[in-house]
């Protein structure tokens, strides 16, 4: 009975954020036709990259700076992808054996996957939180990437409608549950003053690749972080 | 490149970097070092990326609506707004004020 109701609150928690996190799959959609891609490359993007935070890096390198900022995008988009590859090892042990799943598990492994299946109390609660939450932020997102994508095309002049706006306050979405410690805080600040200084000297899209360094210096010597904080919360 | 040669590219490597976390014992996480620099590491580019979408143009600076839009955002984000009605705020604001005349 009461593995039962623990699976159902993962249900319900992967609902809630689910349906939450598809909605603004609109807002990647139509951005990205903005940005100058065209309905088929947003919607690819969506379904085989399948990271907010490194698509909307993507197309908005390639919004100011066009295709030859090419590598300087995906070098951005990738290392925005990294801390999947960090969740993947985190979840590893909950999808359990077998090629075919983890593969599957692997496209799925996202911030929101993630954080719903760890905060699960039970192996069978965190196995139902991953999955379900993946599959409809998968379905979700992709049929609201199609959506935004018809809509903005649509539109025309998106800076009319203040979508350029948009973007930056996406990321701020993104970053602002992040900040709840000192040492978060300081690098984001960190980030932002160099991104700032060094934008109107290096080509587009490297002030952000400068700027990540930021956390490298303040995260490897742990400047500004708790001391000896207890590490069974990551476990 | 062509703008299909980047998304292309791009999203390989998203996608094999999730495939290689479930190559690599979990043991490997337990570094305290290791997770803590991914996590700042985040943080860094998405704070950077605000920069970048809120006054570059190009290579350089402007300031123009985009600017009150990101306060608005951070205002309504502070107040623990629902996402997508953030966004649609910060749009909307940047529209009124180009509406206006401004920016």
């Amino acid at each position: 009975m009461a593995a039962e109701a623990e699976r159902r609150a993962a249900w319900r928690a992967s609902l809630a954020v689910g349906l939450a996190v598809s909605a603004y799959g609109v807002s990647f959609g139509a951005l990205a036709v903005a940005s100058g891609l065209d309905i088929w490359q947003a919607c690819v993007l969506s379904l085989v990259m399948f990271s907010g935070g490194s698509q909307f890096a993507l197309i908005g390198v390639l919004a100011t700076g066009g295709t030859a900022a090419g590598p300087a995008a995906i070098a951005g988009a990738t290392l925005l992808g990294l801390r999947n590859g960090l969740y993947a090892i985190r979840v590893s042990p909950i999808i359990g054996p077998g090629v075919a799943r983890r593969a599957l598990a692997a496209h799925l492994t996202i911030d929101e996957s993630t954080a719903v299946a760890t905060a699960q109390p039970t192996l069978a609660a965190q196995r139902v939180g991953f999955w379900a939450t993946g599959a409809i932020i998968y379905i979700g997102w992709n049929l609201m990437t199609l959506l935004g994508a018809v809509l903005g095309d649509l539109l025309g002049d998106v800076r009319q409608f203040g979508l350029d706006a948009a973007a930056g306050a996406a990321f701020l979405g993104l970053v602002w549950p992040r900040l709840r410690a000192l040492q978060p805080v300081a690098v984001a600040v960190g980030a932002a003053v160099v991104a700032t200084a060094l934008l109107p000297v290096l080509p587009q899209g490297v002030p952000v690749l400068v700027a990540a360094l930021v956390a490298l210096v303040v995260g490897i010597p742990n400047l500004l972080g708790a001391r000896a904080r207890s590490e069974e919360g990551s476990a | 490149m062509t703008v299909w040669q980047i998304i292309l590219l791009a999203s390989i490597l998203v996608l094999a970097t999730k495939m290689l976390g479930y190559l690599v014992p979990p043991r490997v996480l337990e570094t305290p070092t290791a997770s803590r620099t991914a996590e700042l590491m985040t943080v860094a580019l998405l704070s950077a990326l605000i920069v970048v979408q809120t006054i570059g143009a190009g290579q350089g600076i402007v300031i123009d609506a985009r600017l009150p839009a990101l306060a608005v955002a951070a205002g309504l984000f502070a107040l623990r707004v629902p996402f997508i009605l953030v966004i649609i705020a910060a749009a909307a604001t940047a529209a009124g004020l180009r509406a206006l005349g401004w920016g």
